[in-house]
């Protein structure tokens, strides 16, 4: 069960489980006994299988597309976007579209390399559940999360850019 | 200049406690390099050929004297004594101890510094034109809107991890581009529309480097309003969609070329669309509220002294050159632009001691209202001084070592710290300088060739930016030995152009009689008013491929 990281710092366990995308000509494998997050494509491929479920979410991969989605987000309680590498920052952008573009508001978690100084920018970026590598000091989370307490621009945490807060 | 207000101090403040927090973590162990790597880049520090090097943002070149103070004793007190003026308006120390970084840190943010993003993949530094504000020719001054993009760009928390390196250069005057902004990721040109609003024309997908490329245009009029959700828009498409499998083609210049500019346009505009009307749309009062920081120095009401210039120009002769050279028309009669030149002869370009620093600080406030302005050519520039004053300046600058009266001639080379300093170079790019500046020691043949750019660098990363001199220099590197390839007829102006290469590269050696033989061509070719670049795009480089390789 992994450690789940909360955008305040505390930390929870959770039984959703990562399935990995099958390989060519494989069928995907759910848990049973597990809640579990599928590839977003293949969740959309089997549609009329999944909608409906509260044991199954999707995971994003850096390079997928969100709008994949579109019209569909709010039927899902968990939504995962992974990062292959911590350098790659397209699923920044991915949250934010989630969020923003498509109103989607239930739990959105950062799963992969996920290191310690990248969560400040995940939470302002919507993530509100984050997975770190498992050889990272959880504990120091409570404290990465928080090293700012304001920034300049608008982003999801915030549509107030600093420019309109200081004329306020 | 922009001043802090209580929120600007605060992050100041957060971050200096959060990379004094990460470095902790990296000496501890607990970053792996490559963790810590983009962590230190994104703090401007590297870890370099002989020590770590720290570069420091300079916001669009202005610097005040008691940040130039502070600078110097920072090099003091933690480094060898000097700095380095670098191609992007900033200043780069080259011997910092890595645990001594946060301390540094710490100094520079109680005089209003840092050195935010000025590496990594991330958005970088604006720069601008050092002549902003002071210029007759501007639609405005440009400064303000380089620190809304500064405020907006930094610790932005989508894009402090994009496919590359972005840098974001803006330009107000009609005539020139002293910013070179066809060849930055995105270049903004200000304009008035039909109507007289003020806005930008947007270059996007310029740069140098590898694959060098002059922006075009994706758009002819953006409204001020909308400057930040425009760039948010370009920022979100390169960061979805730039290439991230190829180090060496992850530039949006790539991405730009390989959707061609139009379909490009269309996809921003198609992201700008569900953004535009945002809370990020600029207000009113908060352009105004930056643009205050940004209004004249108390200027005083003094003629144009036409006759004392003239008097003084006739019994000084040095002064009567400096004055022709490095001494530009001011918007405000009775004073003057003056660009202290940092090429002396023997001395890498952009190098500064501590106690030159502090010489610049008591000039500043001296002369020119207690601010200078770095420029990418490395000088450093008094924006406002007095016009009476200009011969006490020029006696009190020459044995500074400021005085050299050669701006934008063939010795005022743009170069970067290359081999002797940098771990990326092939070779080295400062004796190859000093080596030119030799062998063209007599100012009167220099003013003679007139202007001409002679870019340096040591490799192709083009901090030096060969690509877009006149006459470029690259080093390369052939079996482990230093060579140097030679590109004529670029340009960073407003007709940016990428130079041809001239041929096979040269021995360092060989470097000053090939520079010579190419000015010879000039020589002959040109005709009374012909400039350097007029001549060889006149003639082409044939007649230099010849006489060079006779």
């Amino acid at each position: 069960m992994p450690d789940v990281i909360s955008q305040d710092g505390s930390i929870r366990q959770d039984d959703w489980i990562v399935v990995p995308r099958p390989a060519e000509g494989e069928s995907l494998d759910t848990p049973e006994q597990s809640k579990a997050l599928i590839p977003a494509d293949l969740w959309l491929a089997g549609y009329e299988h999944f909608t409906g479920r509260d044991d199954i979410g999707v995971w994003f991969d850096s390079h997928d597309e969100p709008e994949m989605l579109a019209g569909k987000f709010q039927e899902l309680s968990v939504i995962a976007v992974n990062f292959p590498k911590f350098s790659d920052g397209r699923g920044y952008s991915i949250a934010r579209l989630l969020r923003e573009r498509f109103g989607y508001e239930n739990e959105l978690r950062a799963i992969g390399d996920v290191l310690l100084d990248q969560l400040q920018f995940m939470k302002r970026c919507g993530f509100d559940a984050y997975v770190l590598r498992p050889d990272k000091d959880i504990n120091k989370a409570a404290r990465c999360l928080n090293f700012f307490s304001q920034g300049y621009q608008a982003a999801t945490d915030t549509d107030l850019p600093l420019f309109r807060r200081r004329a306020s | 200049m922009y001043v802090y207000d209580e929120h600007d101090r605060q992050i100041a403040a957060e971050r200096v406690a959060q990379f004094r927090d990460q470095t902790e973590r990296a000496l501890a162990g607990e970053l792996a390099e490559e963790e810590f790597l983009p962590l230190r880049l994104q703090n401007g520090l590297y870890v370099q050929r002989l020590a770590p090097m720290l570069r420091i943002a300079v916001p669009y070149g202005m610097l005040r004297a008691d940040q130039l103070r502070r600078l110097a004793r920072i090099t003091r007190d933690y480094d060898k004594g000097y700095a380095h003026f670098t191609t992007r308006q900033n200043v780069q120390l080259n011997w910092p101890a890595l645990e001594d970084v946060p301390d540094i840190l710490a100094e520079l943010a109680e005089v209003e510094m840092h050195a935010n993003q000025t590496s990594g993949n991330c958005i970088r530094n604006t720069t601008t034109d050092q002549f902003s504000g002071v210029q007759s020719d501007e639609i405005a001054d440009p400064r303000p809107y380089c620190e809304i993009i500064r405020q907006w760009s930094t610790f932005h928390p989508e894009f402090a991890f994009l496919p590359r390196k972005f840098k974001v250069a803006v330009n107000a005057s009609e005539k020139t581009d002293r910013a070179a902004i066809q060849v930055h990721d995105i270049g903004l040109q200000m304009v008035r529309n039909d109507a007289g609003d003020l806005g930008f024309r947007v270059h996007v997908g310029g740069g140098l480097g590898r694959t060098p490329m002059v922006g075009p245009v994706i758009r002819d009029f953006l409204p001020e309003a909308d400057l930040l959700t425009y760039l948010e828009a370009v920022l979100r498409v390169y960061n979805r969609y730039g290439r991230r499998d190829n180090k060496f083609k992850a530039r949006i210049k790539i991405l730009v070329k390989a959707l061609t500019p139009e379909a490009f346009a269309e996809k921003v505009e198609a992201e700008w669309s569900h953004i535009k009307d945002s809370p990020s749309r600029l207000t009113r009062d908060a352009i105004d509220r930056i643009q205050a920081y940004f209004t004249e120095p108390d200027y005083q009401n003094v003629d144009h002294d036409t006759e004392l210039l003239a008097k003084q120009r006739f019994e000084h002769r040095g002064f009567d050159q400096w004055l022709s050279h490095n001494v530009d028309t001011h918007k405000k009669p009775g004073y003057a632009i003056v660009t202290l030149t940092m090429k002396e002869t023997g001395t890498p370009p952009g190098d500064v001691t501590d106690r030159q620093l502090e010489q610049i600080a008591d000039l500043a406030d001296e002369f020119s209202f207690g601010e200078v302005r770095v420029t990418h050519q490395q000088n450093v520039v008094l924006a406002d001084v007095r016009q009476d004053r200009l011969l006490e300046l020029w006696q009190a600058i020459v044995p500074m070592g400021f005085g050299t009266a050669n701006l934008n001639t063939l010795t005022d080379v743009i170069c970067c710290p290359g081999g002797d300093f940098c771990a990326l170079a092939n070779a080295k790019s400062i004796p190859v300088a000093e080596a030119i500046q030799r062998r063209f020691d007599d100012l009167d043949y220099l003013y003679d060739l007139g202007n001409i750019d002679l870019n340096i660098s040591g490799c192709m990363n083009a901090c030096g930016h060969h690509h877009v001199g006149n006459i470029g220099v690259l080093g390369v590197d052939k079996k482990g030995e230093e060579f140097y390839q030679i590109s004529l007829g670029g340009s960073s102006h407003h007709d940016a152009t990428i130079g041809k290469i001239l041929g096979p590269s040269f021995a360092r050696e060989d470097m000053p009689d090939v520079v010579a033989k190419i000015i010879d061509v000039y020589v002959d070719k040109r005709t009374e008013e012909e400039s350097f670049l007029d001549t060889y795009r006149r003639v082409g480089i044939d007649p230099f491929k010849e006489r060079v390789y006779a």
